[in-house]
Order: structure tokens, then sequence, then C-alpha cells
């Protein structure tokens, strides 16, 4: 591991403004915000992340998670996993973020981890992490080893020719079907950002993994008031039942009432680059009876520009009857 | 070369035959204590000495940093690499060996210890990053003579064979006491699935939990 200077602080300005010195808030950035440490110290041991600062963002006053007053709810950038899972009003208003967090990493994890931290999670691709492989995504223009290696887990929605790694979060994807919003503090002022605009596709820049720019520091996230009548829930399919990445999940979060779905908020993970939230399913799934032929259509829609590698063809289908499930589970008879 | 090794391998091979003439039982409640009271000496050992002379054992790093750290109740003024991990400084600056090293990177389990009376893989936490806390490791949560419940309940049920991973099983155990962990046994491996145990003592750690849960609860 490369020595670094460590920099604690308690005033959000100096963070910011300490962090724009960076050249990059990207792969490579040289100056990093170190909450958790559950990503960013496992790829510092692996020389895959090398920053010369880091700024303890531990004690900034960003830990609450509150009621906002139209019924949404605000999430603190360091408010930890296991006790945004456990939260009262998630529980109540928001059980698909709930379900998603838990269903991810450990209990010990789930402690230390922090919803900033878990938006910038990165790829398990374990040619990232391995520098001995090229990555374009670690090292760009060196190519990427996964397109034409073990492939099994990687994505086969957004992928290009240059990245195929999967966004591993299982509490983005949840974020993604309840429409959250990231705020961010920058050098240039406050901004707000849509979560399905904060994720980049890898296109020709696998190394951009988020629209963040030097010394932004997220904030906070915020929920909009749950959809009256909805039920959500996260559906993650994987190789063990417990502490593994999905090789396909769904977030549902329906409205349904007498047999015909009103509303539909839809994102897959596991098969995507980025959280994938899929407009084209809930166009299938509005207005339509709640039965297994609309949501099949719905899961085809979802899938129709899945682009499977050598080793994961199966993903097509596996995401397509996760869907499936999930829809059948969120709209049967309680 | 075959031949010395078949040599070196004999003593064992009879301590081991003798060792089958007791019953399971006892051998790995043998094995158990002994483990537990290497461990009490070593803590022993740490509490007896001033910070100046722990560090002393090894080598400072240029660029070492003033870090106060508090472990077990005890206040620690120490210098160390920022780059230290709060499991490598337990073990080699504080030989506090009951916290193990299994793949140091989050994985295993193997080093779990408590800061601020919460699970944490103290392999992925820099050392440094710790001023303020509480941090709590297996030497602190009960001793040979005076063992927690879930040490206990661990030795009863031969929660264990090799041993490597139950430091950091037990410190997993005793934070589910507090956590809200449904009743079934397998809400209990769903909470535990972060400690991983090669021997496949899984039966046996979930009943030693679940025997401290219905004792307590």
């Amino acid at each position: 591991m490369r020595i670094f200077a460590l920099n604690h602080t308690t005033d959000p300005a100096q963070a910011v403004a300490t962090a724009s010195k960076a050249k990059t808030a990207q792969q490579g950035a040289e100056i990093r915000f170190i909450g958790g440490g559950t990503t960013l110290i496992d790829l510092m041991k692996l020389n895959v992340e090398q920053p010369q600062t880091l700024i303890d963002i531990n004690r900034l006053p960003l830990d609450k998670i509150e009621a906002l007053p139209d019924g949404g709810l605000t999430i603190g950038a360091v408010a930890r996993n296991s006790d945004l899972a456990f939260h009262p009003l998630v529980r109540k208003n928001y059980a698909v973020l709930s379900e998603a967090i838990l269903s991810g990493a450990s209990a010990q994890l789930r402690n230390m981890a922090t919803t900033a931290g878990n938006l910038l999670q990165r790829t398990r691709c374990m040619y990232f992490r391995d520098t001995a492989m090229p990555c374009n995504k670690r090292e760009p223009g060196s190519g990427c080893a996964a397109i034409t290696g073990v492939n099994r887990s990687l994505a086969i929605l957004g992928t290009s020719e240059h990245c195929i790694a999967t966004n591993p979060s299982d509490m983005n994807v949840a974020m993604a079907a309840l429409e959250a919003t990231v705020h961010v503090r920058g050098a240039q002022g406050e901004r707000k950002i849509p979560i399905a605009d904060f994720h980049l596709l890898p296109g020709n820049t696998p190394q951009r993994e988020t629209v963040l720019e030097p010394g932004d520091l997220i904030t906070h996230v915020t929920l909009p008031p749950p959809a009256p009548g909805n039920r959500s829930l996260y559906l993650k399919l994987r190789d063990r039942a417990s502490y593994e990445f999905a090789l396909a999940s769904a977030a549902v979060v329906i409205t349904a009432a007498n047999g015909k779905i009103a509303r539909a908020r839809i994102a897959l993970g596991g098969v995507g680059t980025k959280p994938w939230r899929s407009t084209e399913a809930e166009a299938e799934l509005t207005d339509q009876p709640a039965n297994e032929a609309t949501f099949r259509k719905a899961a085809d829609a979802a899938l129709r520009g899945a682009k499977p590698q050598s080793q994961n063809a199966f993903k097509v289908e596996l995401a397509k009857r996760c869907l499936v499930h999930a829809l059948k589970l969120a709209t049967q008879p309680a | 070369m075959s031949d010395r090794n078949e040599r070196d391998e004999k003593p064992e091979a009879v301590r081991r035959y003798e060792l089958g003439k007791s019953t399971r039982r006892t051998f790995i409640s043998r094995l158990g204590m002994a483990g537990l009271l290497a461990t009490t000496a070593r803590v022993t050992t740490a509490f007896g000495q001033s910070s100046v002379k722990e560090q002393s054992a090894l080598a400072e790093s240029k660029d070492a940093i003033p870090v106060t750290l508090t472990v077990n109740g005890k206040t620690h003024d120490l210098r160390i690499d920022p780059r230290t991990t709060l499991l490598d400084c337990l073990r080699e600056h504080l030989h506090l060996t009951g916290s193990k090293k299994g793949c140091d990177h989050g994985q295993c389990g193997a080093c779990t210890v408590h800061i601020n009376g919460r699970r944490v893989n103290s392999c992925l936490c820099f050392a440094a990053m710790q001023e303020g806390n509480e941090i709590t490791t297996i030497e602190g949560i009960g001793q040979p003579e005076n063992m927690h419940a879930m040490q206990a309940a661990f030795v009863a049920t031969d929660a264990y064979q090799c041993g490597y991973c139950t430091s950091g099983q037990i410190m997993s155990g005793v934070a589910l006491l507090k956590e809200p962990c449904g009743p079934e046994d397998a809400d209990v491996k769903e909470f535990m699935s972060g400690n991983i145990c090669r021997c496949g003592a899984y039966q046996n750690i979930v009943a030693a939990i679940q025997n401290v849960r219905k004792k307590s609860g």
C-alpha cells in the first residue's frame, strides 16, 4: 500500500476545499474521502487505488436519517448501512431499500459501510481487482481481459466493447427504483443529481463511473414520499444463500388495485454496468392486469437490449424470471 | 529427506494416538482451554507493559503518526504508520493476538472486533481513524476464569475444531445478541454469514449462540 496523509475534519467546507485540489474524483484519484473504508481500503491493499491523501469524513455531521416535511426521507452520507436498513421509517415506507441492504455483504460490513460509500461501491470484476491484468477501468487503454476471460458474473446490460464490469451494489438498485436524489456539495456549491443520472455507462471511458468532479462531497440522499398504497420488495438470486453478490436481482415498487397495476418502478441488479432502472418494463406494466403474461412482457422488455458474453447468457433468462417472480410476490393478495 | 520426515512425524502420531484415548469432548475442551490460556498470558503481558515498551517490539515506521486508542477500557498512546489496520495494530503493537488475520480483505470475519459495541472487520479499518472510539476485542469479552456466556457456550457445544475463526465467531455472536435477529436457526445463520469456518463447525456455532439467546431471553 502506498503511504498517504490522513486528514481529519469536522467541517464539510474544509473537506470540499481539500478534495477540490485533486485532478479527478474517479479511478486513481489522488485525494479520496474515506467513510467506512470497506471498498477503499480493500482496493488500497490491492494497489488498485493509491490515494496520496485520505479525508476522514466520519466526523462530519452527516449521519442523520430523518423524515422530510413532504413525507419523504433524508439519509446522511455517513449513515451506516445497518442503521439505514433497520430504521423504522425505512422498514415501514421503503421495504425494498431495507431488504436490498440486508441482502448484501455481512453484518460487520453493513455496520461499517456508509450510504455515500455504497453509492460509490466499485465493481467486483476480478480483472479490475488484479493489477497484473489489463483493465480499461483501472488503466484506460490497457484492454478488457473480462470480455475474452472469465465473465460469468459480469454485466449483460449497458456494456461496451471496453468494459463489462457489473455494478455490485444492492442498495443502488433499490435507490434506482425509489427514484432517490443524490445531494452533492462541491467547489461550485450544492446540487441535486437524480440517481438515474448519477452513475455513468462505461462507453469509451469506463474509468469514469459517476458524474462526480474533484471536491464533490455527497452530503445526503433523499427519497420522495412513498407512493400511496405501494408494495415494494427486493429479490436477489445468487450462488449462495447469503453473503454473495447478485447474479440477478430485482427491486420493484408496485401500486396495484383490483388486479390492475396503476404504477410500477422497476430496477435490476447484478446484470447492469450501472443500477439498471427499466422504464421499458414499467411501461409494459402500467395500466395492465397484474398477471403472469404482463409480468413476462415486462421482463422481456427489460432484457431486450441484453448482450451476453461467452459465460453469462444464462443471466438473460435468470433476470427475467427474477423480475417475474418479484412482480408476483409484490402483487399477490396480502 | 523422506526418512527424516517420517521420524519427525512419529512423535506427533504417537501424541495423537494417546490423545485419542481420551474422549473427543475432553480433547476438544483441552484444545479450547489451551487456546484461551495462551491468549490470557499475552494479555497479562501487554497490560503489564507501558506503551513505550509496547512500541519497542516493532521498529517505528518513518511515516509514523501519533494515535491514541482505547482498547478493552485501556488507553494506549501509540506511534503507528497510518497504513496500519486496526487488526495489525491490535496484534503487532498491542500484542492482543486473539483477533485473527484470515483473508485480510473483509471476507472471512476472523478479525471481528467491536467498535462502540458494534461488530466490524478490523482488517478494513485504519487504526489511526479510531481515536475516540471504544474498541473491544476477544480479550476484553471474558477470561478463562470468568468467561463470557458466549465463550462458555462455544466450549460446551464444541463450536470449533481448529479454533482459528473462533474469536471472530464469538465476537459476532456477542454482537448479535443486541441486533434485531429473528428467533430461528436460519436467522442466526443469516446474521452469522460474515464469519467463515473452514472446519465447518456451523451447526455447533448456531447451537452455542441459540443456547445463550435462550438463557438470556
